[in-house]
């Protein structure tokens, strides 16, 4: 390793880290790192570990997996990229951003996936591990030398870092142990307190041996005192102490521990990604507290399994995503008809069809509006940060239990991998489901004893005397009995139905974000809520009259949007889901197909809304969101 | 299966004798001959003999005409959706072991929409009794081929007669790993039957049993012979089998067979030829629902656990 004294290489011209005490300090309030490697070696539990950290430290934290679709991808691909987008801040952040500031690479292919979904802002800086330079095999020499002419495209100022050389004066295989000297590396840049940084090792490997934890901790000190002395630069981003305990998860955690906290007592799944960790958190600790996690046969024996559990008294849920969700159908239908207390959890992804199994999309929206045959009304809310997944479980329990019906919770990739820290929930009593009472049936109640004006009732549980009846999914009456009488389906149809109304009774209209009125007003909803804002906050610094609106409760839809929305010259809505373009060839306004929301919300409130959707497999960034505002504020006016 | 509920401790007032009448639901509206009347009786025999109390009592079914047999009953009862009755009695089960959790499916509705489920709940032994009423065809629908109608028989669906072998609900079951309980009866043989339900019922575990069930509409001929001809049904005898003197004695070829003898139960199945009895018992084998039991727990243990997990991720 040449000592280059240098303090920033030129454009793109790769040299070996610098040395000596002067360190140029980066400040910033926000900084945004990425650790990518091979699938495999670790990039993930690196990252996720310094986010943790930073969390812990006062740091604003949201992290993004990187994640290649396929389970063991050949080494040193573009294809193979695995890793995590950590953006880190003195405040709050609710975005992975745009471009990441600070990279490390553990070869230069995946470096190279990263650089073509121009994931990387033009100045970064990129840590890159240089054993691969001086490769005994000329393939990898050869490949190594064009992957760098094609990043030298770009003026990243690449840093070489002798991961495996380092990492070999303490383990036998080098490129096992790297990410833990990059979690080092990280620490040393970064400023982090050792110490946190080795605790959270020790929780990392807490099912390991004493010996894996010190090996992992040896290699984290080599890492940091690597950076230490060799790196000329650190980054500062100042910590703000919390004023309240906090706690760090990702959404698919902060999911499993609302279950626990909503009283739920069976969760009843089949694997399917990116939903399943949920269920893989749960395992760990929901018998702790009374739970079980039933891995049912099939998708649709998942949903079943939940429907018999909840007839009978406990409170079930079911976890899944689209292509289970669409295998759920008809039991689903059978849970609204027999209104029989849901939540089903669907943490969306790329479809259709197997589509794109672990990246992030809003695609499911109608479908769980709309999948089942003949109207089947139901509640569907939308988390949009990690806090919001663990509370959002204790109000659609509450919800499915109130009004004897399902409720849909909708996650999706960017929430269920996304880290970020929020404010430590302080358990209620109240909030867990009251056992159910299994006390005589009073005299005269009828098993669906709907209230005319709400369509409200009172269910029967079995073991409750004088409450034998039969649920059925054929059309029926008060009573439960099947019933062809014409006047009878239009009243079970208006009674489910009317309950949606209801709810929307006890509803408040939502609050924009940014000015209640305006030039433009961006709709939104579900985990694009932190880039949306952003962008809308750059906007506004702009000096354009643009607010966002973000909404939680897509059926029934929040109250009051027509009289928000007639206060903007245009609505459009912001969507991660699949929309014509209006100038696409022989797309016209009246064959143009729609965002979700978008085509949900002009058929409620018969107002113009136009969307601005993409489906790029990854989480909106806040640049490309402004661009698209920018781009319909031009157009000016009402559409 | 067994009654954990007594008449004491179930409901409100006075124990009352419960008669046949009291676990009697709506009027039944299969056609008049149909078998299924005499499944029916036998049940409601059986809730009798056992006094069961009638709100601790379930009865879930998929759909098809056997499907509507809650509805006959005055107990709770769940009809559901083709093929899906095994889901839902299983989450039942698994939710509330006081129940009794009782499933009847027909022919389609087990052996061909729902096989997934029945091969799983054999494996997961949860403790119900469950009854496939076989009467090798889809009956509600208007005679279309069942995976159990016999090869050439026209239905509406194979004109030209059904194409392939019939499948073998006994091999099936019998083949599934953990299968504990497997018996055969027939709906003209009610004594055999109701004795049937009974070890059915008594077993702790998946209770399954094969009836075959006669349908005067749609395949009115399948079972004639046999009906007709009671020396050409076997009868598994043993003395830890089922055993009636009655049936015995109308039925005089009798087959000695050890039900716990799982090699034999499964050669007899697939050697053809109809046999009633009990194929197959293992009360020792392991039961999902007594493993994966929900565990009791008080609002303070669910908050305990939360603040310890919120501890794990405190910043």
């Amino acid at each position: 390793m040449t000592t280059s004294p240098s303090a920033f290489a030129p454009a793109g011209a790769p040299r070996d880290a610098g040395t000596g005490p002067e360190r140029r300090v980066i400040r910033a309030r926000e900084h945004c790192v990425e650790v990518v490697s091979d699938s495999g070696e670790g990039a993930q539990k690196c990252g996720q570990s310094f986010g943790a950290v930073s969390a812990k430290m006062g740091n604003g934290v949201w992290t993004v997996e990187i994640i290649p679709a396929e389970i063991q991808p050949p080494a040193r691909t573009p294809a193979g990229a695995s890793g995590v987008r950590i953006r880190l801040g003195s405040g709050p952040v609710t975005n992975w951003g745009d471009h990441a500031e600070l990279v490390v690479a553990f070869n230069e292919q995946v470096l190279l996936a990263r650089h073509r979904q121009n994931a990387l802002a033009d100045d970064a800086v990129v840590l890159l591990e240089s054993s691969w330079r001086d490769h005994e095999d000329e393939t990898v020499r050869t490949a190594w030398q064009n992957a760098l002419e094609e990043l030298g495209t770009r003026h990243y100022r690449i840093v070489l870092v002798p991961m495996q050389e380092q990492c070999a004066t303490v383990v036998d295989d080098a490129r096992r142990g790297r990410n833990m000297f990059v979690l080092g590396l990280l620490a040393g840049i970064y400023d982090r307190d050792a110490e946190r940084c080795r605790e959270q090792i020790a929780q990392t490997f807490r099912k390991k041996s004493r010996e894996v934890y010190e090996r992992n901790a040896l290699l984290f000190d080599l890492g940091r005192t690597w950076a230490l002395e060799q790196l000329d630069f650190r980054v500062e981003v100042p910590t703000t102490p919390h004023d309240e305990p906090m706690v760090v998860m990702n959404g698919n955690t902060a999911l499993a521990l609302g279950a626990m906290a909503a009283g739920m007592d069976l969760c009843a799944m089949y694997p399917i990604t990116p939903a399943t960790s949920v269920s893989h958190y749960l395992g760990d600790v929901f018998e702790d507290a009374g739970g079980i996690v039933h891995q049912a046969e099939d998708e649709i024996a998942a949903a079943g399994v939940a429907i018999g559990a909840s007839y009978a008294g406990k409170v079930a849920f079911t976890v899944t995503s689209g292509p289970g969700l669409a295998l759920k159908t008809e039991f689903l239908g059978l849970a609204v008809m027999t209104e029989t207390p849901l939540v089903v959890v669907d943490v969306q992804r790329g479809g259709p069809s197997t589509g794109l199994p672990t990246k992030i999309e809003q695609s499911d929206l109608l479908a769980v509006l709309f999948g089942q045959p003949g109207d089947a009304p139901k509640v569907v809310l939308a988390p949009s940060t990690i806090e919001e997944c663990f509370h959002v479980m204790v109000t659609a329990r509450r919800i499915a239990e109130s009004f004897r019906c399902v409720v849909f919770v909708l996650s999706d990739a960017n929430l269920a991998t996304g880290v970020q820290p929020y404010p430590r929930p302080v358990p209620d009593e109240r909030w867990l489901a009251t056992p159910p009472d299994l006390g005589p049936v009073p005299e005269g109640l009828r098993p669906y004893d709907w209230d005319p004006r709400t369509g409200l009732s009172r269910r029967f549980v079995p073991g409750q005397p004088g409450g034998m009846h039969t649920l059925t999914g054929l059309v029926h009456d008060e009573n439960s009995k099947v019933s062809y009488a014409p006047g009878a389906n239009e009243r079970g149809c208006a009674m489910r139905s009317r309950k949606i109304a209801v709810l929307q009774s006890t509803l408040e209209p939502p609050v924009p974000h940014g000015a209640d009125a305006g030039d433009l007003l961006v709709v939104a909803w579900g985990s694009t809520r932190g880039a949306v804002e952003e962008a809308v906050d750059r906007a506004r610094d702009a000096g354009l009259a643009v607010s966002s609106l973000h909404l939680t409760f897509l059926s029934p839809l929040e109250p009051g949007l027509r009289e928000i929305f007639a206060r903007f010259g245009r609505v459009m809505t912001v969507e991660v889901n699949y929309s014509d373009e209006p100038d696409d060839p022989f797309v016209t306004d009246e064959n143009r197909r729609r965002g979700q929301l978008c085509m949900l919300l002009r058929a409620q409130t018969l107002v113009d809304v136009d969307c601005w959707t993409r489906v790029p497999g990854q989480p909106l960034r806040p640049a490309e969101i402004l661009t698209a505002i920018r781009a319909r504020l031009a157009k000016g006016g009402r559409p | 299966m067994t009654a954990t509920c007594t008449l004491t401790d179930c409901g409100a007032g006075e124990p009352v004798e419960l008669t046949m009448a009291d676990y009697q639901g709506a009027v039944a509206r299969w056609c008049p001959g149909c078998g299924d009347h005499s499944v029916l009786s036998a049940v409601q025999r059986l809730l009798e003999a056992h006094q069961l109390a009638p709100e601790r009592t379930v009865f879930v079914s998929g759909i098809g005409c056997s499907s509507r047999f809650p509805h006959y009953l005055r107990t709770y009862g769940f009809h559901g959706i083709h093929g899906r009755a095994l889901p839902v009695a299983t989450g039942i089960r698994l939710a509330r072991p006081d129940l009794n959790v009782f499933a009847v499916m027909g022919d389609g509705d087990c052996c061909s929409i729902g096989a997934a489920h029945w091969v799983h709940a054999i494996r997961y032994n949860v403790d119900m009794v469950a009854l496939m009423l076989d009467n090798n065809i889809y009956g509600l629908t208007k005679k279309q081929t069942s995976p159990t109608t016999p090869l050439g028989f026209a239905t509406n669906t194979q004109p030209r007669g059904s194409y392939l072998p019939p499948l073998d609900p006994l091999s099936v079951t019998l083949g599934v790993t953990n299968a504990s309980f497997v018996a055969q009866t027939a709906d003209w043989a009610p004594q055999h039957l109701y004795r049937t339900l009974d070890a059915a019922f008594r077993h702790r575990g998946f209770a399954f049993v094969r009836v075959l069930q006669r349908c005067p509409v749609w395949t009115s001929s399948v079972f004639q012979d046999l009906v007709r001809d009671p020396s050409r049904v076997e009868i598994l005898v043993h003395d830890d089998g089922i055993r009636d003197e009655s049936t015995e004695s109308v039925h005089t070829h009798h087959v000695e067979h050890d039900p716990g003898d799982i090699d034999a139960a499964r050669r007899l199945a697939e050697e053809g030829g109809t046999r009633l009895g009990l194929f197959f018992r293992d009360p020792e084998r392991p039961r999902y629902d007594a493993t994966r039991r929900l565990p009791p727990y008080t609002p303070a243990d669910r908050i305990a656990v939360l603040e310890r997990e919120f501890d794990r991720h405190a910043v």
